[in-house]
């Protein structure tokens, strides 16, 4: 008995409403249910980092949250950063810095570097390593990335 | 170094750090990658995995599976063509298709544990995945093999019962049968000078064996694959994958249908490495589509990355060499064993023929064998095959240099090969910088830092890799408003677009940004060879630049029609057209006059170099290791490179910090670990350890610019050499701090903290 | 693919109760979901009922009390990461915090789960262990305290009963001033621990008192090890008598071999990390109060 339950999801603004399976995650809600494939599916055991969002502000990892869990919040996917024609600081800098290779880990990278430097403004490196420890990239050597998050810092 | 600076100021593009065209979709979250393709009528495809390591097929019933609602179709290997052996491109691997078809499904026998043997097409994933487990596969489960030396044993299970062993003198080489029955696919063995000789001469001489483990490339995308098989008989495939045209040709050839009804269209993909230049789900796909007239698309999770793509071979790797007391080597012998996994083809002919390389040496001996296990069937990982030996031979090096009282960087330069000097192939090698760059490193402020605190050591290491060339098509236009199209056959891993429209800009005189690249399907573009090799920018490149060349050409003569001059006489410079006169027009101007002076400009080109131009690296590494725990931390590393020409130089250092990055993964952490049925017990991320951001250091890399002469522009292949020399480098490093040699890797805690309970044995040689 | 269940969002730790009560042995406790929802995927548990409690507000406060300070279940690792009190009182919980999974896990993963899960590696369990911490349980009756050690009593098993949740987690106060953390993990950034150790101690004189060695990941609970702590409590602090309690600690434990590290290799981790513990609690005890 799939028992359904109706969730009201503010996502990127804009109030979603279905009704969805308890077990369906967010990651797969936002992908097949909303079509924004911009949150990346990388190892569905929550090690990777490739799916992570904001939930209320808070990157989180999509793969370990439930739809239902997100009912009520305000949920951010890479979709929704930065305005209309202007990037988001910490988007302008992975592209400024060459803080990518293939880009598959990118859009989780950017959401944990936003939460970062939502939390502190002015991260040292290590405090930026330690902001990205959970989101994985196997092209950069992370080098790059880290240069992106504080080209970011200091763009503030 | 003063001739890179000269070289810099003679490009206007090339050299410089545009940022990429296709950056924009990457962090907006727009670029569509495999599994980002969504069809009407989807369905979802899920594969049955075998559970056994070695087992014969008696039978598979999926009438059960048949009957759950929303099944719509279920294949095995009933459902594709029998194939006999037949090689096929696969750029740096080359296939066989009756293997590759045996490895997409498997029909008589499952030679490891995750080969595919059956998969489902249905309405929903859980669908497909309850139907999986209902169908009804019929076992007589046989004993694994699960280690090259084991089976290379006469007594061993067999795993291919009609398998004799080949004798092959030449890389690619399918070899001579020699009617021996085995497990041992190849044997292969190159030999220069006379090695019993040469080992006669020397004053020193060191042996050991080393071992490496089972590893994965580690891209962060699953393997996917969607397919329509229409029905008009024309098939499409939306793959992630190194290259639309290997996708095109595998799956053609595996379903046994021409490859120009298949028409592939790459989608963006996330990270490769190598390891996706095989298929394992097309073909697969485009048999459930053409069962069920709709789209299929199937995508693996991270376990069957791990259990049913292709890692690359675990090793064992016995290193003799032989040197004077000057250090001069006299003789060198290898013998490497590379496990390729269930399937001959491992990359032990590339092993074969790197190791060595770094080095002019009048005798050698190499012997290399290709041994099948009950794993998984390895495939293609950045330089595949050199890694392995280089650990194994660099270690010796710095061993040896340790035994001769010498620098481990001035045995390496004592020994150093220089362009013209023959390779261990016998090949002569094309002008490169190995002894610049092994210079570049002893003077590098690193290597001269004092090493300070207990327990911390410093260690080197260098690498070889040939490189590959093959084949690329491109198209250039030229748009009305003074901007041209690049469309390309090559799938952009890393940046390539920017790397190729860079090339295209320099040769148009005009920026990277009027160039829009763009990657072909195969039904856009000519035959390209696939991403892999390191050969996009170099090879593709090439394309490229004649593709420009004759736009440009064909521009100069549409500016003399425009300037009423002769072609000869007009003057083009930095993207303007001079008539000698005074009078001149602007590539803008010229373009938006092309309809009315003869027609759209618009030209295509293809690759095909004889010479690919070869690269070598080298690194310094210092670590610290705990006493206590066996913990290894890098402290500091460099890397040095002769890169050729650096097209764009924040890419070039991109890939060697990708590399070290791998590198260190493969030297401390990384590895599959078996139980003792052949099941891999990390099938995860959080067992399979790659390094995190709180793993590496910041690495600093050292270009060295030695232009590759078979490139306009002096661009060579960057991406895979970098790899090769990490692990050397680490247990080098180790060694130094630690007076012990490790001889396995990874250097896990574990193992190091055993070695410290060993004597130390003077083996300080970093 | 994950099983299918019913869900409900609870609003309150009254309504949690009533639904566990409601739906029996079937109901799971929902609340960061990262162990949960993992176990969940490897079909290791198959809840027909979610009961989430991750918005119950009255879970996720941390009072001091008197005697102790009280930390709701539902705090999440980052939260106690930035909590201002567990920073001035509880050195060793912000530590910990600090090598807890990774950044992203620890926005979600709170303290009740990582006790109720009761994985012999979970990282939070050493510390609390040597705080010595107990345990709230709440039924829909009422509520018990017990002692963390009691709370454990097996891999993933616990004193918690079907209708049963994890209220609040007390560490009594004033906690001894010497506390050090040591997490043996094989990689740096989420990291699983391979040994994990966390030991508190107060000292009069050089003389250790209350001395207190929580151990995880290698035995099939994480433990106190009363055998090396009675080595240590009442005696003169020295290498030699901090070394005998590690080698007792290390005896202590009966790790097992897994693709993590051997089980000698963790037996002598144990020995490694409590000597350097207990090295660095007693400096820390010795240490001018602020």
């Amino acid at each position: 008995m799939a028992n359904e339950t109706p969730v009201s999801i503010k996502v990127n603004g804009k109030e979603e409403q279905r009704d969805v399976e308890p077990r369906l995650l967010l990651a797969h809600f936002l992908r097949e249910d909303l079509g924004l494939t911009g949150t990346h599916i990388g190892c569905d055991t929550t090690q990777c980092g490739a799916c992570t969002v904001l939930i209320d502000g808070k990157s989180v990892k999509a793969c370990t949250v439930f739809a239902v869990q997100a009912d009520g919040s305000e949920v951010t996917t890479i979709e929704g950063v930065g305005a209309e024609g202007e990037l988001h600081p910490v988007q302008e800098g992975f592209w400024e810095e060459h803080g990518l290779q293939c880009g598959y880990c990118t859009p989780g990278m950017i959401m944990s570097g936003i939460h970062l430097l939502n939390e502190n403004k002015n991260p040292s490196e290590q405090e930026i390593r330690e902001g990205i420890s959970g989101n994985f990239c196997r092209c950069t050597g992370y080098q790059h990335i880290v240069n992106a998050i504080q080209y970011a810092a200091k763009k503030g | 170094m003063t001739s890179t600076e000269a070289r810099k100021q003679q490009y206007r593009v090339i050299g410089t750090r545009p940022i990429r065209h296709d950056g924009l979709d990457k962090v907006t979250g727009r670029a569509r990658y495999g599994a980002d393709i969504h069809l009407p009528g989807l369905l979802t495809g899920k594969v049955l995995r075998s559970p056994h390591a070695h087992a014969r097929i008696r039978g598979i019933d999926a009438s059960k599976a048949l009957a759950l609602p929303g099944v719509e179709a279920v294949v095995t290997a009933a459902d594709f063509p029998i194939h006999e052996d037949m090689e096929i491109d696969l750029v740096e691997t080359l296939g066989n298709l009756r293997v590759l078809a045996e490895n997409i499904m498997a029909s008589e026998k499952v030679l490891y544990r995750g080969h595919a043997v059956a998969a489902v097409a249905a309405t929903s994933a859980a669908i497909a995945e309850e139907a999986l487990g209902l169908i009804e596969v019929d076992y007589e489960v046989l004993p694994p093999v699960l280690n090259g030396p084991d089976a290379m044993d006469a007594n061993s299970p067999r795993l291919h019962e009609n398998m004799t062993t080949h004798s092959v003198a030449k890389r690619f080489e399918r070899g001579t049968d020699t009617g021996v029955g085995s497990n041992i696919a190849s044997h292969l063995q190159f030999k220069l000078g006379d090695p019993e000789a040469g080992f006669a001469e020397a004053d020193v001489i060191v042996e050991r064996e080393y071992t490496t483990s089972t590893v994965h490339q580690g891209y962060i995308e699953p393997h996917t694959a969607t397919a329509l098989w229409d029905f008009d008989g024309q098939v499409t495939l939306w793959s992630s994958s190194q290259g639309a045209f290997g996708m095109r040709a595998q799956t053609a050839a595996v379903l046994g249908i021409p490859e120009s009804r298949v028409k592939a269209i790459p989608m963006e993909i996330g990270g490769g490495f190598g390891g996706k230049l095989n298929t394992y789900l097309d073909p697969v796909a485009a048999a459930l589509s053409r069962e069920t007239g709709k789209p299929v698309k199937i995508t693996m999770d991270r376990a069957e990355v791990f259990i049913a793509t292709g890692p690359t071979s675990a090793t064992r790797s016995r290193i003799k060499l032989g040197a004077k007391k000057d250090g001069t080597l006299t003789a060198a012998w290898s013998e490497l064993v590379y496990e390729a996994g269930a399937f001959p083809g491992s990359p032990v002919g590339a092993g074969a023929s790197t190791g060595f390389a770094p080095y002019k040496i009048e005798n050698i001996l190499v012997d290399g064998y290709d041994v099948v296990v009950n794993k998984p069937k390895v495939a293609a990982y950045r330089a595949p095959g050199s890694p392995q030996a280089a650990f194994a031979i660099e270690s010796a090096m710095s061993e040896l240099a340790e035994k001769l009282g010498m620098d481990p960087i001035e045995l390496r330069l004592k020994n150093v090969i220089r362009p013209g000097d023959r390779l261990p192939t016998g090949v002569p090698l094309l002008p490169t910088g190995c002894e610049e760059m092994e210079k570049a490193m002893r003077s590098h402020p690193h290597y001269n830092a004092p090493i300070e605190g207990p327990n911390r050591g410093r260690g080197v290491a260098v690498g070889f890799w040939g490189n590959a060339g093959n084949s690329s098509s491109a198209t250039v236009s030229v748009t009305a408003d003074g901007g041209v199209t690049l469309v390309t056959g090559s799938v952009d891993i890393g940046g390539t677009r920017a790397s190729l429209a860079m090339q295209a800009a320099e040769v148009l005189g005009i920026t990277a940004e009027d160039v829009r690249p763009s990657v072909g399907d195969t039904a856009s573009v000519g035959w390209t060879g696939q991403t892999g090799g390191s050969r996009t920018t170099f090879s593709t490149g090439l394309a490229v630049v004649a593709a420009a060349e004759k736009v440009r050409d064909e521009m100069v003569k549409r500016a003399a029609i425009l300037l009423e001059t002769e072609p000869e006489k007009i003057e083009f410079d930095a993207g303007t057209f001079k008539n000698g006169a005074g009078k001149s027009l602007s590539f803008q101007e010229v373009a938006a006059a092309q309809v009315r002076t003869g027609g759209s400009i618009t030209a295509s080109a293809s690759s095909n170099p004889r010479q690919v131009g070869p690269a070598f690296a080298g690194h310094i590494v210092d670590v610290e290791v705990d006493p206590e725990t066996g913990k290894v931390e890098i402290l500091r590393y460099t890397a040095f490179q002769d890169v050729g020409t650096a097209a764009h130089p924040s890419y070039v250092e991109g890939q060697i910090q990708g590399a070290v990055a791998q590198g260190v993964g493969w030297a401390l952490n990384e590895e599959y670990v078996w139980s003792e049925d052949g099941r891999m017990e990390n099938a995860s991320f959080l067992d399979y350890r790659m390094p995190t951001t709180l793993d590496l250091p910041m690495i600093e890399t050292v270009l060295i610019e030695e232009p590759n002469p078979a490139h306009p522009f002096g661009i060579r292949g960057v991406g895979e050499v970098c790899i090769v020399p990490p692990m050397a480098a680490i247990a080098n490093a180790v060694a130094n701090a630690t007076g012990r040699r490790l001889t396995h890797l990874p250097m896990s805690p574990g193992r190091i903290l055993e070695a410290l309970e060993r004597p130390a044995t003077n083996g300080t040689g970093g | 693919m994950l099983p299918q269940t019913d869900y409900v969002k609870a609003s309150s730790v009254a309504h949690a109760l009533d639904m566990l009560h409601q739906y029996g042995t079937g109901a799971a406790i929902l609340a960061g979901g990262t162990d949960l929802i993992v176990d969940m995927r490897e079909r290791r548990r198959e809840p027909t009922m979610l009961v989430d409690i991750s918005s119950v507000e009255e879970l996720a406060e941390i009072d001091v009390g008197t005697g102790n300070i009280r930390i709701g279940a539902g705090v999440t690792v980052a939260g106690l990461a930035g909590s201002a009190i567990v920073q001035h009182q509880l050195p060793l919980v912000t530590e910990v915090t600090r090598h807890f999974a990774d950044y992203l896990t620890r926005n979600r993963a709170t303290i009740g789960g990582n006790l109720a899960n009761a994985s012999p590696g979970a990282d939070l369990v050493p510390p609390l262990l040597a705080l010595n911490a107990s345990v709230v349980l709440a039924t829909a009756q009422g509520e018990r305290t017990v002692d963390l050690n009691d709370f454990l009593v097996g891999p993933r098993r616990t004193l918690l009963l079907w209708n049963e949740l994890v209220r609040a987690i007390h560490i009594p106060t004033p906690v001894p001033r010497g506390q050090a953390y040591e997490k043996l993990g094989l990689r740096t950034g989420g990291a699983i621990a391979v040994v994990s150790c966390a030991v508190s101690m107060d000292q009069a004189g050089g003389e250790c008192r209350r001395v207190r060695i929580g151990l995880g990941a290698v035995a099939p609970r994480a433990f106190r090890s009363s055998e090396a702590e009675q080595i240590m409590e009442g005696h003169m602090f020295s290498s030699d008598i901090a070394a005998r309690a590690a080698e007792a600690a290390a005896n202590s434990s009966q790790p097992i071999s897994d693709v993590r590290g051997s089980a000698e290799y963790r037996h002598a981790m144990v020995r490694a990390l409590v000597e350097r513990a207990l090295h660095a609690a007693y400096e820390r005890s010795s240490e001018p109060q602020e």
